[in-house]
């Protein structure tokens, strides 16, 4: 790398969760029986038009404001033709020369703490395309099926400046743009379902050229982890090639998973020309200053925004506040429990600890879990009226995840409440100073680790009920004296 | 009374309905019982749907024994054009490429027409995805024109335009992207009339040019144009480009009065290459309406004579798009081949369009193309803007403008196939009010050596209540709409090939999806 600098830009496209299909009224549902979803329309059977589903661009403007883009008051849709099996118009109703946004930024960081900008080019609206099932079972005579059911999806394609500097700040930048995108509640933005697609174009030039190189096309990152490591094998591969006198070659790569290299695609028959013109089937759209108003008004508060409160207001550290913000879910459960229980530090512990655990031991998204927030605040509030030990407490979370009861109603059932009376205590503790002699001459010859061992005999014999505090004092005080 | 019912328009075969003095059924069977005379001779239609039409005509008789109240155009027998879709019945576009098609949905205007309880008699014959002005462009055959079997019925609509006039429809249906249903109009003597851009829902019309297509009624007369326009008429949610609002009732217009209306009759419409006896029937029709009390002067649309380039830019490249569906993989043709995706693309294409209809997506794809696109797409939408400023200049000082709708009667067949330009010109009076999105209709002004010559009124937009009002005044003092071609079943029995008149017929058996 030394010497050289990696120049990256990442187009990526969204798909939105609207009910029905861009231009007609299927269900745009993952997972459904093979074309199934489909109408006429989508179907581009002859005759049929598409109409402009109002829900798509409101969308899409909620995405570009969360993206500080300039929305368009006024865009259109043009045709992009090419020849494919999956695409039953054989063009793409999308957006050319007049996207719905353009001019926006999003600000990120990497994970040695660096903060980033990387500036949004445009956004605009268009329609996915079928899905190809290549079937090769007899080599002899390979044929393809096609599934139209995500023809007509609304797909958002986002554009940035050529401003990342490497495979990591790409793949930060991806992160930031997905839990944005999240938080605007317009798609799930899961790379492996494909509801979220990255191509990369990539180039490198000398460190301080102002000049690009020449750029190659990186498609078919399925993952995060392929964005990384895939910008990071093609920066080395463009390197070595200028080490060596050799010329890169402007091309459309693929990224080659198993074999961690990209290789050049077949190359297309002919040159792109997508012959783009204004769709006639589509008037041209109209955006009103009060219509952005109002999605502006109704956005949530953006992760960025989130993070420096959590940081200002509740004393979190960057990475707490990083962790916490990551889903938008995430973020809000927090907050309801520092409302109902204000200690934002001991939440935050419970919420990336303890429960973080569970749910990722379940494979459980936050928003289905039992344990509400009131019931998480409720258990806090038990430890610190000394009715239960922090120790307990995680048994007693457990159980909440598993039943989502009450912590209240767990300690009852589990006579869990925490022993708290100095006469038990004491007994206990003659008890077990009686049954182990030897740490008690350890410790009274000065080897105070041996503290440590008597105290868990202790807990031991309460099956841990016994408060820890307490146990320590009266412990203390026999052995003193 | 006449027995002849198949010559009635629908508002006399109305009449006669509510009275209870004929029935739909025996309407609809005087309408066989012509086509079985005639239509070897016309060969108006690609498809009959002689079953659908009798179980529609005998439930209309149903309602009309029990006495309930039945829209206007309830039994009225109607020929669709083969690029309206129609559900379960074969919409061909007179093209190879869809000869097996048959759509799962209706058209909005079907769907009103069943509303209206129209007996759909078939769809008709017209130029391969209605590119031509004859007809001769079929994939299947040729549609004769009544009044003179050795000529064309012109196109693309002439399926529809010979079938009202061979008796063999009482109206039609017809889709105008440069002329096609008032060019056939005028050369098969009946009334046809391409709406406002907008006004008529273009969903399930089989796009040849979007921003060009529109569908309107060919009709014997203007009472019955204006029934069926109230008919298929009204916004659409399902076409964008549909105009909002309402329309109200179009036979409010059919007033026996055109005074004091200001009727402007363009200079270059009446210059070269319009044949001597048209200029004679259009400026007798000017004495007409001057006659009847309307004010008729001149007036100039400058950009005229960049009209048939602009259009032959911008409609080829439209269609050059929408016809990229057609590929094989879906529906309709596709060629036996082996190889790839892109073989059986190319082999598909190849075969499953004619002539005409390839040459014009090449002009299209080529228009449309990086490094050409400035300089023909783009330089004609412009020129488009100029010619519609130019109606829109003329429309601040007249209501309606008079002028020819061809240049000359029907033409032999054969006579233009050899020169596709030729056959262009032959919509050079019709092809502007297109690109300006205006209304106009054709109606029958006279005749020459015994063929009818159409003259064309073209108005301001959505003022096809002026369009009505004139053409109803006009046909009060005249009887040109009323003459009818003497066709008879002897003439050229000769003439008829084997055409696919069953239901969902097919020419090409065999070809079909695998
Ligand atoms: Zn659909």
């Amino acid at each position: 790398m030394n010497g050289y600098e990696a120049v990256i830009g990442l187009e990526v496209h969204v798909e939105l969760k609207t009910d029905s299909k861009i231009f007609c009224h299927s269900s745009t549902a993952f997972g459904g029986a093979q074309n199934r979803q489909v109408c006429p329309v989508c179907l581009g059977l002859p005759g049929t038009l598409p109409v402009l589903n109002r829900q798509v661009v409101e969308y899409g403007i909620r995405v570009a404001l969360a993206l500080n883009c300039e929305v368009a008051r006024f865009c259109k849709f043009d045709r992009k033709h090419y020849f494919y099996p999956d695409l039953p118009k054989n063009y793409q109703i999308s957006q050319y020369d007049l996207p719905l946004a353009y001019d926006g930024h999003l600000d990120f960081r990497t994970d040695d703490g660096e903060q980033h900008r990387c500036r949004i080019v445009r956004v605009h609206m268009e329609e996915d395309a079928g899905k190809l099932i290549h079937r090769n079972e007899n080599a002899k005579a390979p044929y393809a099926l096609v599934d139209y059911n995500r023809t007509g999806v609304p797909l958002l394609e986002i554009v940035s400046g050529p401003d990342i500097r490497s495979a990591e700040a790409a793949r930060a930048y991806l992160v930031e743009l997905k839990t944005v995108i999240q938080y605007t509640g317009v798609s799930d933005c899961k790379m492996e379902e494909g509801s979220l697609r990255c191509d990369a174009n990539v180039s490198v030039r000398p460190r301080g050229s102002e000049v690009l190189g020449t750029k190659t096309e990186i498609k078919n990152l399925n993952s995060f982890r392929a964005v990384h490591k895939a910008l990071d094998y093609e920066i080395k591969r463009q390197i070595s090639v200028y080490e060596a006198g050799g010329r890169v070659v402007q091309e459309t790569r693929s990224w080659d998973e198993e074999k961690g290299v990209t290789v050049p695609m077949r190359s297309k028959e002919e040159a792109d020309d997508y012959r783009y013109f204004p769709d006639p089937d589509l008037v041209p759209l109209v955006i009103s200053q009060s219509w952005i108003d109002k999605i502006q008004q109704d956005l949530p508060e953006l992760p960025e925004a989130r993070r420096r409160r959590y940081r200002k207001e509740y004393g979190l550290s960057a990475y707490d506040a990083q962790v916490l913000t990551m889903f938008r879910e995430t973020a809000e459960y927090f907050e309801e429990c520092v409302r109902l229980y204000p200690h934002p530090k001991t939440v935050a512990n419970w919420v990336m600890g303890d429960l973080a655990r569970l749910l990722n031991a379940e494979q459980v998204e936050i928003g289905d879990c039992r344990v509400r927030p009131g019931q998480l605040a409720a258990l806090l509030r038990l430890i610190d009226a000394g009715t239960i030990s922090g120790k307990i407490a995680k048994e007693i979370l457990e159980e909440m995840f598993a039943s989502g009861k009450d912590p209240q109603a767990v300690v009852a059932e589990k006579d869990l409440v925490q022993i708290t009376d100095a006469d038990t205590l004491g007994t206990l503790v003659d008890e077990v100073l009686a049954n182990h002699p030897g740490p008690v001459q350890d410790y009274r010859q000065g080897k105070t680790k041996a503290l440590g061992f008597l105290v868990g005999q202790v807990m031991k014999a309460t099956r841990g009920k016994a408060n820890p505090a307490l146990v320590n004092a009266l412990l203390k005080e026999k052995l003193d004296r | 009374m006449p027995l002849k019912l198949y010559d009635l328009t629908a508002h006399e075969l109305r009449e006669l309905l509510t009275r209870r003095e004929v029935s739909a059924t025996e309407v609809c069977r005087a309408v066989f019982e012509r086509l079985a005379e005639v239509e070897g001779t016309v060969q108006a239609y690609i498809t009959l749907d002689r079953a659908g039409a009798l179980a529609r005509a005998e439930e209309v008789d149903r309602d009309l024994r029990a006495g309930r109240d039945l829209p206007l155009l309830a039994g009225i027998p109607f020929a669709i054009k083969d690029n309206i879709c129609t559900r379960g019945l074969a919409t061909t576009c007179a093209s190879r490429m869809l000869h097996n098609f048959v759509p799962p949905y209706d058209a909005t205007v079907i769907e009103k027409l069943n509303a209206q309880r129209a007996v759909i008699i078939g769809k008709t014959n017209m130029d391969e995805f209605a590119m031509g002005s004859s007809t001769e462009h079929s994939a299947y055959f040729t549609t004769r024109n009544p009044w003179a079997p050795d000529r064309v019925p012109g196109g693309s609509s002439g399926g529809s335009a010979a079938a009202v006039a061979a008796g063999t429809a009482v109206c039609a249906l017809g889709s105008d992207t440069g002329g096609s249903i008032r060019q056939p109009a005028a050369f098969c003597g009946v009334v046809g009339m391409k709406p406002t851009y907008g006004l008529v829902s273009r969903y399930g019309l089989v796009a040849f040019a979007s921003s060009l297509d529109q569908i309107g009624p060919l009709t014997r007369d203007f009472t019955d144009c204006a029934l069926v326009l109230n008919a298929i008429c009204g916004p659409d949610e399902r076409d964008s480009t549909s105009a909002p609002g309402g329309t109200g009732d179009y036979t409010a217009f059919l007033l026996d009065d055109v005074r004091g209306l200001r009727l402007g009759l363009p200079r270059e419409y009446l210059g070269d290459g319009l044949d001597e006896g048209v200029r004679r029937i259009v400026l007798e029709a000017a004495a007409v309406f001057a006659q009847r009390g309307a004010h008729v002067e001149e007036v100039t649309l400058p950009h005229t004579e960049y009209a048939l380039p602009t259009y032959y830019l911008i409609a080829p490249a439209e269609a050059s798009s929408n016809l990229a569906r057609y590929d094989g993989v879906r529906y309709g043709y596709r060629a036996p081949v082996t190889g790839d995706a892109v073989d059986m693309f190319k082999a598909t294409r190849s075969r499953g369009f004619g002539a005409e209809v390839k040459r014009r997506v090449m002009l299209g794809t080529y228009a449309l193309s990086a490094g050409y696109y400035d300089a023909y797409y783009l330089k004609a939408l412009k020129v488009r803007t100029l010619i519609r400023r130019d109606f829109e200049q003329a429309f601040e000082k007249f209501d309606l403008l008079l002028a020819p709708t061809t240049p000359e009667p029907a033409f032999r067949i054969g006579d233009k196939t050899e020169d596709p330009i030729k056959m262009y010109l032959s919509d050079m009076f019709t092809l502007a009010v297109n690109l300006a999105g205006l209304p106009a209709v054709s109606l029958p002004g006279g005749f020459l050596d015994g063929l009818p010559v159409g003259i064309q009124l073209i108005g301001k937009p959505f003022a096809e209540g002026t369009l009505l009002r004139a053409g109803y005044a006009f046909q009060q003092t005249t009887d040109h709409h009323r003459r009818q071609p003497a066709l008879t079943g002897e003439i050229l029995h000769a003439a008829g090939g084997g055409s696919p008149k069953d239901e969902n017929g097919s020419l090409f058996p065999g070809e079909g999806r695998r």
